[in-house]
């Protein structure tokens, strides 16, 4: 398959993965991070990307105390398919 | 090189065997819970040093105490308090392995105090990473040796009072005062700068073990939403503005740059070598044929008793010995008070022709009895067509038992006249090895070269052999 280099960093948020603690949308220096309105299967309102003006800065991963609920994208990451999206 | 991406460290299992949930990728922590957090820097940075197929993780009791489910490194699980304890035990093992000691404030400053002074006052090469939330959270929030002064707690619920239950204790501190840990520091985890400062911290922390420079320790304010009662972001607001008035952030030490590496590799004395230390003679290489036993004696299942100081476990001791001497399968296993002298003590002594399956004897074929309760409350036990040895300048009553045999051996008096009461034991071990045939007399001397320590107690304990064994000798039953 064909490689892709990301232009713009990309955060994403796994619904079923993420607590609903907000401790990531409190971190985000952009803001870009929001608590969903629906819920997930174990009844949190999980947090989502609101899809544009992500810098790719890495806090919200940190700030994340979940192992894989959030994945952080920079710029010039290589990737193929629909890894990121 | 900056990865170009953030996610799961591979360091973390990819799947947390013990989650109910279909995925098995979450673990048991509450929402916005401060492990979660620390976990990902600890297993961040045992990626990015390579260190995580020789690292053993620790877990304590506590919440973090399923932490080995998530950590694809080695891992134990330590009771309450104890991590820096097994933490030594696998560092002195294993120098080459990065062991990481983890816990929390229940487990680390209250039950676990003595255990972490030490670890740290010695120095060990390890990394403790200690989880400050002032609270027991796992028990639901009571109060622990970090609860802050006014802090309501289930068991403080008008708030922790420096008279009725102390001040928080200040581990970061405290450690720092010892002289061998070379980095102490404390850090939080309430904000993004914070956070930061906590990965490099976690980081430093592990290097300065991959590094071999000794102890290291972080404390970590860690948020506890569930035990604080309070939501994730409102948790690390607490942090900052109150927790961290008490427990004030900081390097506390850190002389990482002055000590030079060590490996404390283990000392494996030789078999030699530990004979020279604990001064027991090279045992001899020297086989006895074995003495022709008469059926009834075969296979003796021997309980030794009497006062402590008697010499009844050296008694033992020493008719095992003499049964090795002549390849026969033995097993001797002691059992006495605290005292050294004076309590009770016994033994238990097999000498079998097959492989000893129990060293237990509680029915035993032959009793010694040195003393007069020794007697009273073994002589129950011995088996119909059993031997009973007793010392008779001691015991001052008869054997009850009519279905076995008795030899009453006056060994303390002939001991005395020897002009060493202490034989009295092997005066007695000498007759049992006559009279039933057991042992020559070959043997028995044999055996004193390896159960008398002293060289110059040796010749005494020889008289004491013949004397005790032509007793035996000569009261053979016919």
């Amino acid at each position: 398959m064909e490689k892709k280099i990301l232009e713009t960093p990309f955060v994403k948020v796994e619904p079923e993965l993420c607590k609903g603690c907000g401790l990531c949308i409190e971190a985000c220096p952009p803001q870009v991070l929001k608590f969903h309105s629906k819920f997930n299967s174990k009844g949190y309102h999980y947090a989502y990307y609101i899809g544009e003006n992500c810098t790719g800065c890495g806090v919200c991963f940190y700030a994340c105390p979940e192992p894989e609920a959030i994945i952080v994208y920079k710029k010039g990451y290589e990737y193929v398919g629909e890894e990121v999206a | 090189m900056a990865s170009k991406v953030l996610k799961k460290p591979r360091s973390f299992y990819d799947i947390y065997e013990r989650n109910p949930s279909p995925d098995k990728k979450m673990p048991h922590y509450c929402p916005g819970c401060g492990h979660g957090n620390v976990h990902k820097f600890i297993a961040e940075a045992l990626d990015d040093f390579d260190v995580a197929d020789r690292t053993v993780f620790v877990s304590p009791v506590g919440c973090s105490v399923f932490a080995y489910y998530y950590f694809d490194t080695g891992n134990t699980q330590a009771a309450h308090g104890r991590a820096p304890a097994v933490a030594t035990g696998t560092k002195r093992a294993l120098p080459h392995s990065i062991v990481i000691s983890y816990q929390g404030d229940g487990d680390l400053a209250a039950i676990g105090t003595a255990e972490i002074l030490h670890a740290a006052n010695r120095g060990e090469s390890m990394t403790v990473f200690f989880i400050n939330n002032a609270i027991y959270g796992m028990t639901g929030g009571q109060m622990a040796p970090t609860t802050l002064i006014d802090q309501r707690t289930t068991t403080t619920p008008t708030g922790r009072s420096a008279h009725n239950e102390g001040f928080p204790i200040k581990v970061a501190e405290l450690i720092s005062q010892l002289e061998a840990p070379v980095y102490v520091e404390r850090v939080a985890l309430f904000d993004n700068k914070q956070r930061a400062r906590a990965r490099m911290a976690v980081r430093k922390a592990i290097k300065n073990q991959v590094d071999n420079l000794g102890f290291s320790l972080v404390e970590i304010l860690s948020p506890c939403p569930s035990g604080w009662k309070m939501d994730p972001v409102d948790s690390m607001k607490w942090i900052r503005d109150v927790m961290m008035n008490q427990f004030p952030l900081g390097v506390y030490k850190d002389i990482t740059k002055e000590v030079e590496p060590y490996i404390h590799e283990p000392y494996h004395p030789t078999a030699e070598e530990i004979k020279k230390l604990i001064e027991i003679i090279p045992e001899s290489d020297k086989h006895f044929a074995r003495s022709d036993v008469p059926e009834r004696y075969k296979d003796p299942q021997i309980k030794v008793a009497g006062f402590g100081g008697q010499g009844v476990l050296l008694l033992g001791a020493a008719l095992a010995q003499a049964g090795m001497l002549q390849d026969y399968h033995v097993s001797w296993l002691p059992s006495y008070g605290p005292e050294m002298r004076g309590g009770t003590a016994n033994c238990h002594v097999n000498i079998r022709e097959i492989e000893v399956g129990s060293p237990m004897v509680s029915n035993p074929t032959v009793l010694i009895a040195l003393n007069r309760p020794s007697l009273e409350k073994f002589e129950p036990d011995v088996v119909p067509g059993g031997l009973i040895i007793y010392d008779k300048s001691l015991i001052d009553i008869d054997v009850k038992r009519t279905d076995v045999e008795v030899l009453a051996i006056p060994a303390t008096k002939m001991a005395d006249e020897l002009g060493n009461t202490r034989t009295a034991n092997m005066i007695t071990m000498a007759a049992y090895a006559a009279y039933t045939g057991q042992f020559d007399k070959e043997t028995l001397y044999e055996t004193l070269k390896s159960a008398i320590k002293r060289q110059r107690l040796i010749e005494i304990n020889r008289k004491a052999v013949d004397a005790g064994y032509e007793f035996g000798l000569k009261n053979r039953k016919k």
